[in-house]
């Protein structure tokens, strides 16, 4: 569904990433984990179209869509749901659910979408008139998640959803990511929190210093000796 | 006590003026970050336009608001698109601002070279007569501009609260990079944002042409106001602007009758300074002043 090739990317005249490949299947979760400055976010805005690769291709759905700007990469069904959330705080709960659904083929049916992905998302609701700001880490990151359902995206795509969260709404975080999943969309995760988004994916991809150096089924990721010492401190 | 409420109402009458024509400066500033110095220059070709069309078809002046709003859309939307956009992956503000200079300063020399240094008078068709309102005049076509930027003041806060398109605008102003990640197109929505900021200047030039003579220096005779509005109100705020160009207008009128018309820029500006220096913000600006729409 999702493919990159030999992605060389980065900012200005440093390149960050180098050489990677990597597919997303339909229905899969896939994930991509790695410590900080690996490259993962930089990964994941290439493939939003945020930023343009220097060599390499990316293809959706058989579509060359190594080119195309952000929001032409949303219109075929690719959303981000960016690291540190990135919600429109002067605006109300409501407003940025309703931004999210801007995409064209989201846009016709966005009040029952809203529903929908509200009663996801319980306190969410409780919350709509609320200026997004106001909302705490927690709440706000249920938000820019709603917000990125809200798309009604082919493939949904989280950079660390979990970060700086408390346990209890991070395991909150991963039900939610697999409820998604559940429901048909295809998911493409990056997280340090390595264990667990290995317990909920069917693959990763371990990217160092904008490489991967290692992919596999969750299970034989988690059962490697160089995760479990790198990543998995065991 | 009817002279006291004369000069506020006169003041208001002013104050409705320099709305009318800040609020599209606002909106640029607003949502494309930069400084449009031909503002002026727009509203000056506004009114170039409804003399024309004012005169060669003896029409009524308001008649030219279907042309001119149009027009000042496209010639906004052509600046960004033309001149802003190719400049805005500069990264260095500076250059955008010698871009707006120049607009202006080519659009000063093509109106002298067009219409030449004469004053163009539009025909009032009764704009200048006074009605009384109590026991206060007012000239016509000011009760009308007041009306206007108003319903212009009410417009554009119903657009960017209850339209997608002005979510868009908004979600755009406030952070760029998300609004991409939402699908919203954004040198697209600049482009849009640019040409309505000019429409608005567009509406004003209608209004304003059949009271004030037109030259080529007219823009920079009101822009200046426009400008301190603009701060005074917090950059980027139309009901800010809407506000602060009613205190600007109220400030002008009181302080030119019991100061001395000739020490009236003395006491704008200083009051101005004064409320700059306690909130720097301006009047409607908060910490993120630059994206505070609505
Ligand atoms: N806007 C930028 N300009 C220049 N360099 C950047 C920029 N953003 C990130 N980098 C650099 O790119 C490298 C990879 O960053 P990236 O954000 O992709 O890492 P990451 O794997 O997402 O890390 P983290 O887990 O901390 O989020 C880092 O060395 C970082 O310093
Ligand atoms: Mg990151």
């Amino acid at each position: 569904m999702l493919k990159l090739e030999n992605i060389h990317a980065g900012y200005g005249p440093t390149t960050i990433l180098q050489n990677v490949s990597l597919e997303v299947k339909e229905g899969e979760i896939v994930t991509i984990v790695g410590a900080n400055g690996a490259g993962k976010t930089t990964t994941l805005r290439t493939i939003a179209g945020l930023i343009k690769p220097k060599q390499g291709s990316i293809s959706f759905c058989g579509e060359d869509i190594t080119r195309l700007r952000g929001d032409q990469v949303v219109d075929r069904g690719i959303t981000l749901i960016p690291e540190g959330r990135q919600l429109f705080g002067d605006m109300t709960v409501r407003e940025n659910l309703l931004i999210g659904a801007f995409r064209a083929a989201a846009r016709a049916n966005h009040e029952r979408r809203l529903d929908e992905v509200l009663s996801i998302f319980p306190r969410v609701r409780e919350r709509l008139d609320q200026a997004a700001a106001s909302l705490s880490g927690g709440e706000q990151q249920m938000v820019a998640i709603a917000r990125g359902m809200m798309a009604q995206p082919k493939i949904l795509m989280f950079d660390e959803p979990s970060l700086g969260l408390a346990p209890i709404v991070v395991s909150q975080v991963f039900d939610i990511v697999r409820q998604i999943a559940g429901t048909g969309t295809t998911v493409l995760i990056v997280e340090q929190n390595v264990y667990t988004t290995l317990k909920v994916a069917d693959r990763g991809y371990v990217l160092e210093n904008g490489q991967i150096v290692l992919e596999g089924q969750s299970e034989a990721l988690l059962n490697d000796d160089h995760i479990r010492q790198a990543y998995l401190g065991i | 006590m009817t002279t006291f409420l004369q000069i506020l109402v006169n003041g208001l009458m002013l104050g409705g003026l320099f709305a009318i024509v800040s609020i599209g400066l606002t909106l640029i500033f607003g949502i494309v970050k930069v400084v449009n110095f031909a503002h002026g220059e727009f509203l000056m070709a506004g009114m170039f336009i409804t003399w024309l069309i004012t005169t060669r078809l003896g029409l009524h002046p308001y008649a030219a608001v279907i042309i001119v709003v149009p027009a000042l859309f496209v010639m906004g939307a052509l600046t960004q698109r033309l001149l802003i956009q190719p400049l805005m992956s500069a990264r260095d503000d500076h250059v955008q601002i010698f871009a707006t200079v120049g607009l202006s300063t080519a659009l000063i020399n093509l109106a002298l070279l067009i219409f030449g240094a004469d004053i163009a008078n539009t025909p009032a068709h009764g704009l200048r007569a006074p009605i009384s309102l109590g026991p206060v005049r007012v000239l016509t076509g000011q009760l009308y501009i007041f009306g206007a930027a108003i319903a212009l003041v009410v417009a554009l806060h119903l657009m960017m609260k209850h339209s997608q398109i002005g979510r868009a605008i908004r979600a755009v102003a406030q952070n760029r990079s998300a609004a991409e990640l939402m699908g919203i197109n954004v040198n697209r929505i600049y482009i849009l944002s640019f040409g309505i900021g000019a429409a608005c200047v567009g509406l004003a030039a209608v209004l304003i042409a059949p009271l004030y003579p037109t030259s080529s220096n007219i823009g920079t005779y009101f822009v200046l106001t426009a400008f301190v509005v603009v701060v005074l109100g917090g950059l980027g705020s139309i009901p800010g602007a809407f506000f602060g160009a009613l205190l600007i207008g109220m400030l002008d009128a009181l302080s030119g009758f019991y100061i001395g018309s000739d020490l009236r820029e003395a006491v704008v500006f200083g009051v101005f300074l004064v409320i700059l220096i306690l909130k720097p913000s301006g009047l409607f600006g908060n910490r993120r002043a630059l994206s505070h729409l609505s």
